[in-house]
């Protein structure tokens, strides 16, 4: 371990350079062993490669290319990633809590169902930021009631929320179909069980000069915003205390129910919303497309960005790069499209182990010994 | 352009004698077979022994074109992803024609595409193609309702219940319109007989479609098919419980070698076959192919051990029926809440558009769409 | 059909899907349930099902022998259990999101090498006739049982009698309730909490291979749509208590059959909450049994789900 010897004079300017040089080696060890892990994974996933005859290079130079290498890789990338964003938001809040919410998926479906059916009496007379503005306010509503109510049925339930927020998945899922496939059903498309389209003059656009809608800078925003929130707010900081555990937190006097619900429904609102963006920038409308999988991808983003807002944006960039190179891969190796399932498992697999390497070396470790 | 002036009906009617094939002559000719890149796009995986297969195995024509380098993605859902990888075949593959092969890739998906890539060809599997399309885009479709009306006819001929049973996804257009075909088929040689239907919600969901056969069966039904992604676990519930089945989408003969009496088949491969000469010759592929038994786009497998020698001979004879033209949809036909879908005398010709649009189920069928 | 007929086939048909979906169900909630009596969750049992369902398919496609098959399902369970096991005694390492990260990795090498056996038709298991005194088909049916099924039934009874009443089931029970009582005892919790885990694996993967083996008998990769996540619901829906498991498992299989049946008499208005009543079942019974008071009774102290 290097030694920054310390001269008498410039006391004042050195004490302040080692606060820096502290900082920074504490810091470089959120950059470091996620890095080495990345490469661990890397290696494993070679060696399964290799063991098919398939070569790790092509591999990763397609994963490169597809995903990052040129700029409509780039586009491809950052429209995939979009929702990650907000369903990783979804868990990220609560996780606060230590509450474990892994049924954002629901709040997405029912948020985009939300949207696209307040927007159908609207269609024919609304301008389109009324009827958006609209849209949005159904959305976060509806998404923020369901993860809402997991948090309402944990606190004065006592029912377990992981398992709660599943189950209501999957009742959100057939609430969906219930009236796409019924009272909602858009009769001039028979095939394709869906509400009535909002209308591509109401669709939300690109941002100039991309193929990206805003969601992705929406959801960039919103991780700044909820980082402020839990970090610099006294919502935060109570969240935070409670989380350790709840129950001491309420016996201490905090208001652990209205930390609880709340959290729940800001997490289920931003699911909502990625269900808005759904059907405002890509579907416009509501259908079974929704059930995309996205909520649960979200899950994997939050826990690899350790539940911090601000680490979800670069992780789920990279797990849509993973997704966006995910055909190359298909199409020029003759894999199948599971091998993005193997290497995301593995890559999170290796990322969670290696939690357990923080404040193992030295390198890292403050020199004052003060932390 | 002219031809664009001809309504699908027409169309579809002049193809008595041959495809039911539109092309236009105003069409950019695609590039040269010799460097052309095709893009396939799968909604699920490749060997589901269903759609999928279906496309896939009828799509090695392609393969075998001289100049011809076939790119293929699977599982890939009707969302953005698709978007992105068709546009991602386009961009980093260099793919000039695309076929789409999932119902809900075309809108608002190959739509999109087919208007700001002007110059790559789109060509998705559903009658979903109007003229006022982009031109670079187009459908190609089989007819399955004429198939599981001749199944309907072999399993009416089946039963001593009277009671046929039918394992659904969704209630869709073409699934809807398959089993009214069914229906008539069964009652075509018998008319007590009825259909029961249910619905499992999802295009593939095997524990559901188990659950949904048996409960069929339990409740008298002893003639099964369905209208599943995958009909294996369908086939094999009636094999086990000891009664017949027709088929769906590709051969299950196998999977039933008491009970199978036959079933209702694509057959894209002569579709693809076209595709192929077209692209061999350097012609363009027509915006429009749909078609039955008359154009070979459907079959019915192969009679099973379950079919008897009545039930051949009708279907056989309702095969070369339609084939010839003769209507499926013959009146006095009622829907199922009593109004009147064809008075008596009246019938619908077999690629009547409306039917495309399918969004009722006839009397005679037990179980509603809601 | 008249009422009191359409009654009884949906009750016939809900007490033969009670039979023929619970297996893997209970298997899966047995397994979690005894990881979770040692003190740690494993999320990841889906993923642990859907990789011995297809390596059960793939054992019994090549050797012919589908009880093999049964048997390499469970093993590869337990190395999933192994490692799920060994890597959350690492310091710092959640065990939920391990579970979450193998949920993934055993489905995606399931689907990864279980591409080249959607095609073929292995041997499946076969049943046993229990009701040949019935005249009625629907019953005879309804009790043509699996022998897994029976195994099921005994291995909770006697998880249940064995966590009560033997020294392995304190040790495990106590290592669950409160590691560093376990500790002064001299019990090496690691090594408790890592055989638990693959026990679990173990009976995880034993429920995949029913789904691909028997009922409904093949391999495709949409074949378990959630069932081992839902399993280990069930583990807390039936408070960590074997028995129970296997009447939840029971309930959820009948909820199941719910659906189809009502459809089959005739009654599909709402189809999709008829399809959705597993769930809409569990969730109302957890939210009418749970209680904002207290820790879930027989809940193990250790578990982080629970607190």
């Amino acid at each position: 371990m290097a030694d920054t010897t310390e001269t008498p004079g410039i006391a004042v300017q050195s004490s302040f350079a080692a606060d820096l040089l502290d900082r920074f080696r504490r810091s470089a060890e959120y950059v470091v062993i996620p890095l080495l892990a990345l490469v661990f994974s890397g290696i494993l996933f070679s060696i399964f490669l290799l063991t098919l005859g398939k070569s790790p290079a092509d591999f990763f130079s397609l994963v490169w290319r597809g995903g990052f290498g040129t700029s409509f890789s780039w586009q491809n990338t950052l429209v995939r990633s979009a929702p990650f964003i907000f369903t990783a938001l979804c868990v990220a809040v609560p996780a606060r809590l230590g509450l474990v919410i892994i049924g954002g998926e629901g709040a997405l479906v029912l948020g985009g169902f939300a949207a696209a059916a307040i927007a159908i009496p609207m269609v024919d007379w609304a301008p389109g930021f009324l009827l958006l503005g609209v849209m949005v306010i159904a959305a976060m509503l509806a998404g923020g009631l369901w993860i809402g109510c997991v948090g309402a049925l944990r606190h004065y339930r006592g029912v377990n929320e992981t398992i709660a927020s599943l189950l209501m998945f999957y009742i959100a899922v057939s609430i969906l179909n219930f009236f796409v496939e019924g009272a909602l059903r858009d009769p001039s498309d028979p095939n394709k069980p869906s509400t009535r389209p909002i209308g591509s003059d109401n669709m939300i656009g690109a941002i100039p000069g991309t193929d990206v809608h805003w969601g992705l800078l929406t959801g960039v925003v919103l991780c700044g915003l909820l980082y402020l929130l839990m970090n610099r707010t006294t919502f935060g900081f109570a969240a935070q205390i409670a989380g350790g555990n709840l129950r001491a937190a309420q016996a201490q006097g905090l208001p652990v129910g209205r930390l609880v619900v709340v959290s729940c429904a800001i997490a289920g609102a931003c699911a909502g919303l990625a269900g808005f963006f759904e059907v405002a920038a890509i579907h416009g409308k509501a259908n079974a497309s929704l059930i995309a999988g996205y909520g649960f991808t979200g899950i994997l983003v939050s826990f690899l960005a350790r539940h911090n807002p601000l680490v979800i944006i670069p992780v789920a960039i990279f797990l849509g790069g993973i997704a966006a190179s995910g055909g190359l891969i298909q199409r020029r190796m003759d894999l199948p499209d599971a091998t993005v399932l193997v290497l995301q498992g593995l890559l999170f697999l290796v990322i969670l182990v290696s939690e357990t390497f923080y404040g193992r070396f030295a390198i890292f470790r403050s020199k004052g010994g003060v932390l | 352009m002219s031809k664009f002036e001809l309504s699908r009906r027409t169309i579809l009617k002049s193809s008595a004698a041959g495809l039911a094939a539109l092309s236009s002559a105003g069409l950019p000719r695609l590039a040269q077979a010799s460097e052309l890149t095709v893009g396939i796009v799968y909604v699920g995986p490749r060997d589901d022994f269903g759609w999928n297969q279906a496309h896939a195995v009828a799509a090695t024509a392609l393969k075998d074109v001289p100049g011809v380098t076939v790119v293929e993605e699977e599982n890939v859902p009707e969302t953005i992803a698709v978007q992105k990888s068709m546009e991602s075949m386009i961009n980093l593959d260099g793919a000039k024609l695309i076929f789409a092969t999932s119902f809900g890739y075309y809108k608002p998906f190959v739509l999109d595409l087919a208007a700001k890539y002007t110059d790559v060809e789109f060509r998705h599997a559903a009658p979903l193609w109007t003229e006022a399309d982009p031109k670079n885009a187009g459908s190609y479709f089989g007819y399955l309702d004429q198939a599981h009306y001749v199944d309907g006819v072999a399993a009416g001929l089946s039963t001593t219940s009277n009671k046929l049973g039918f394992v659904a996804a969704k209630p869709i257009g073409t699934v809807l319109r398959n089993i009214n075909s069914f229906l008539l088929g069964a009652r075509k040689v018998n008319p007590e007989a009825t259909v029961q239907v249910i619905f499992t919600g999802e295009w593939s969901m095997p524990v559901r479609e188990a659950e949904a056969a048996n409960a069929l069966v339990d409740a008298g039904c002893d003639v099964l098919t369905c209208h599943v992604d995958g009909p294996k676990v369908v086939i094999e519930t009636a094999e086990s419980r000891g009664i017949k089945c027709c088929g769906h989408n590709a051969s299950q003969s196998p999977l039933a070698p008491n009970g199978f009496i036959t079933g209702a088949e694509y057959k894209w491969e002569t579709i693809y076959k076209m595709f192929a000469t077209d692209l061999a010759e350097g012609e363009p592929l027509p915006n429009f192919t749909g078609g039955g038994f008359d154009v070979d786009f459907v079959r019915s497998t192969p009679y099973g051990a379950g079919a008897t020698e009545a039930a051949i001979a009708a279907a056989d004879a309702a095969r070369a029926d339609v084939k010839a033209g003769k209507s499926i949809f013959v009146g006095p036909i009622n829907k199922q809440d009593g109004s009147s879908l064809l008075a008596a005398g009246a019938s619908f010709e077999n690629y009547e558009p409306s039917l495309d649009q399918t969004d009722y189920l006839i009397e005679g069928v037990i179980g509603s769409i809601t | 059909m008249s009422g009191d007929a359409g009654l009884m086939t949906v009750l016939l048909a809900m007490f033969a899907g009670a039979i023929r979906v619970s297996t893997p169900f209970l298997f899966v909630s047995l397994g979690e349930m005894l990881t979770e009596k040692s003190g740690r969750i494993n999320l990841g049992l889906e993923g642990t099902l859907v990789f011995g369902a297809m390596s059960g398919y793939a054992i019994s496609y090549h050797t012919g022998l589908p009880w093999l098959g049964v048997l390499v399902a469970g093993i590869c369970g337990s190395g999933f259990g192994a490692l799920h096991g060994y890597l959350c005694k690492l310091p710092k390492v959640n065990d939920i999101a391990i579970g979450i990260a193998l949920m993934l990795f055993g489905t995606g090498l399931a689907f990864f090498f279980g591409k080249a056996y959607i095609q073929p038709s292995a041997p499946r298991l076969p049943s046993i006739s229990f009701g040949t005194w019935s005249e009625h088909p629907g019953v005879r049916q309804a009790l043509e049982i699996n022998p897994l099924f029976l195994l099921g039934i005994a291995l909770a009874v006697f998880l249940w009698w064995a966590l009560k009443n033997t020294r392995y089931g304190l040790t495990i029970r106590t290592t669950g309730d409160s590691a560093p009582a376990a500790l002064a005892l001299g019990i090496n919790v690691d090594k408790v909490r890592l055989l638990s885990t693959m026990a679990g694996g173990f009976f995880a993967g034993i429920g995949g291979s029913f789904l691909s083996l028997y009922y409904p008998g093949s391999w495709t990769e949409g074949l378990s749509s959630g069932q081992g996540l839902m399993a280990v619901a069930l583990v807390i829906f039936a408070r960590w208590n074997p028995i129970a498991c296997f009447w939840a498992a029971l309930l959820f299989g009948a909820a199941g059959a719910l659906g189809p049946a009502l459809q089959s008499i005739g009654i599909s208005r709402g189809y999709h909450f008829f399809n959705a009543a597993p769930y809409i079942l569990t969730l109302l019974i957890m939210i009418a049994s749970s209680s904002p008071r207290r820790s879930l009774k027989g809940a193990p102290g250790e578990l982080s789900i629970t607190k």
